[in-house]
């Protein structure tokens, strides 16, 4: 447990000697603000005008501003997460610092977990410092908690997924570019695959919804937390860290 | 403290290690020497569990690598080829995080992180950007992360590779100076590297040891009678005919003034009586020397001489 401590540290620390992590995050935070007006002041635009015209229909909080600014917000999870860990092993191994921790006393799992909290962090960072909006909407209005708590949680569990997929194919290469394509590609294929279903038969087409990542976070966004969706997520991101642990063990029968 | 045998590594069709045997007893300094490609590496990263050995048992500090990688890790400091650096850490850090890995308990990582800074003459950088030293002093660096947890067993893989001639003798003396303490493996192609560190070697060649002693005892077995030679002014036959009648000569050559004396195997000291004839006959003697075998000779020797049992060896 220290050791995962320990190298998690390390990890989260070199986001923030090198500049990665304050572009992550000054982009981040950019784009949502950006994102989080605009939809506020759509949503005044549109009550606006239902209240004096009597156009349109009435939004709530929750329809208007919170799912599609969170649902916003995993589309960008999706182009940064790449970013967030394509360093993690393709660095270690192109600096050949993955030795030193493959000889010190530690196992490969301690070091995979450490890696994976390191970039958790640094998505954690990330979204606490999105809860300015909610402190926001709730400073001047009464939105409903459940889809805010489900939000965050669901944002948390779908970029880990996506976190885990970059980790595995960080470890699976020394070049950190193919690494962060490699990550982009196959997390976008995991949100996309469910528009196979439609034309794949009904076995199919029910495995294709369900491998979905964005189709699980539905829920969430409406504030419904669902054991069956946490429980895919974190198999999600389980079998990523687990096939990560075969790649690194590899190594060392070549 | 180490105890290597049967170790063979073989990758696809080709064999790096073809069953080595040695053991190294504790504070020992040994060369690991053989050319580039002869499974020096291969050896090393095996008794550091960086991959496992095809067949044959290596055992560390009474643990085999294998079955208990973690107890021979938390005994081993290593230093690779390239020094295993994070170049946006500060040295302290660095050190840190090694110890800190390696095992070394929260309340000791102060000590044994400046421990090793001492050992390595570091003091003055502790506080620069790893990436902003010069090569010899990463290296540096790299050799206190091997020793920061105080590790029984160093393994140093090419320690001085890369280095200039000041910083090499400064690495070799801190290796020598931790001989004793730790036990040392030290890996080079580098024959001097090796004489002045080193208390013994092991001479490897396409995966097997060709030879294993002590750098005196080497250079006694393969200079089996020595030869000298002796550049004179005259080179007068009757002198050469003298030289020629000594007993433990065996054969004596002239090329100009040149004379190449070889002498028999065990044959004792002869130059007073060779000199003395040779002052007697008048050659008038410019330059007498004893032409040993150098290091380097021996390791040539030893590493080209094709013997029966590599044959079955690939390349």
């Amino acid at each position: 447990m220290r050791n995962i401590w320990t190298i998690a540290r390390r990890d989260f620390r070199a986001y923030f000697t090198s500049p990665i992590a304050y572009i992550i995050i000054a982009g981040f935070m950019g784009i949502m603000g950006w994102m989080f007006f605009w939809n506020l002041s759509q949503f005044n635009l549109q009550n606006l005008q239902h209240n004096q015209f009597n156009a349109g229909k009435m939004m709530s909080i929750t329809d208007g501003i919170i799912r599609p600014v969170y649902g916003n917000m995993n589309v960008i999870f999706l182009f940064l997460v790449p970013f967030i860990t394509m360093r993690l092993f393709a660095e270690e191994r192109k600096q050949s610092t993955l030795q030193l921790l493959m000889t010190a006393p530690i196992t490969l799992t301690e070091i995979i977990f450490g890696k994976f909290l390191s970039s958790f962090a640094l998505v954690g960072v990330m979204l606490a410092l999105t809860l300015i909006y909610p402190i926001v909407l709730f400073s001047a209005g009464n939105p409903d908690i459940g889809p805010i708590v489900g939000s965050y949680l669901g944002t948390l569990l779908l970029s880990s997924c996506y976190l885990s997929l970059g980790i595995l194919f960080s470890s699976a290469t020394e070049n950190q570019i193919v690494a962060g394509a490699l990550t982009f590609a196959s997390g976008l294929f995991f949100w996309l695959i469910n528009w196979a279903s439609q034309a794949a038969g009904p076995v199919w087409s029910e495995v294709f919804n369900y491998l979905s990542l964005i189709n699980h976070y539905n829920n969430f966004s409406q504030g419904l937390i669902n054991s069956a969706d946490v429980l895919f997520y974190l198999s999600f991101i389980g079998i990523g860290l687990f096939l990560t642990h075969r790649v690194l063990d590899s190594f060392r029968w070549r | 403290m180490i105890q290597v045998s049967h170790l063979t590594k073989i990758y696809g069709p080709r064999t790096a290690i073809n069953d080595l045997n040695f053991e190294v007893k504790a504070g020992e300094i040994v060369g690991f020497l053989g050319p580039n490609g002869a499974g020096k590496s291969t050896t090393m990263k095996i008794l550091t569990g960086l991959m496992p050995a095809s067949s044959g048992t290596a055992k560390i500090a009474g643990f085999d690598v294998f079955e208990n990688p973690i107890e021979v890790k938390r005994n081993v400091g290593f230093l690779p080829e390239t020094p295993p650096l994070y170049l946006e850490m500060s040295v302290t850090d660095y050190l840190e995080f090694a110890a800190e890995i390696h095992g070394v308990e929260r309340s000791q990582l102060k000590k044994a992180v400046s421990n090793a800074l001492e050992k390595t003459a570091l003091g003055d950088v502790r506080n620069r950007l790893i990436g902003n030293l010069s090569k010899g002093y990463r290296q540096r660096v790299g050799l206190a992360q091997a020793l920061v947890h105080d590790p029984k067993v160093l393994i140093l893989d090419e320690a001085s590779v890369g280095l200039d001639p000041k910083q090499i003798i400064e690495i070799r003396q801190l290796i020598k100076g931790l001989g004793g303490e730790h036990t040392i493996i030290l890996s080079s192609h580098i024959l001097p590297e090796v004489t002045a560190t080193c208390q013994r070697i092991i001479v490897i060649n396409q995966g097997q040891i060709v030879a294993t002693d002590t750098i005196e005892q080497l250079t006694r077995r393969i200079n089996k009678g020595s030869t000298y030679l002796m550049t004179v002014q005259k080179p007068i036959l009757a002198g050469i005919e003298a030289f020629r009648h000594l007993p433990g000569v065996k054969a004596v050559s002239i090329h100009e003034q040149r004379i190449s004396i070889e002498l028999s195997e065990s044959t004792g000291e002869l130059r007073p009586q060779l000199l003395e004839a040779a002052v007697k006959n008048g050659m008038g003697v410019l330059e007498f020397t004893s032409e040993k075998l150098s290091l380097e000779e021996i390791f040539l020797q030893l590493t080209t001489v094709e013997t029966p049992s590599t044959s079955g060896t690939g390349v």
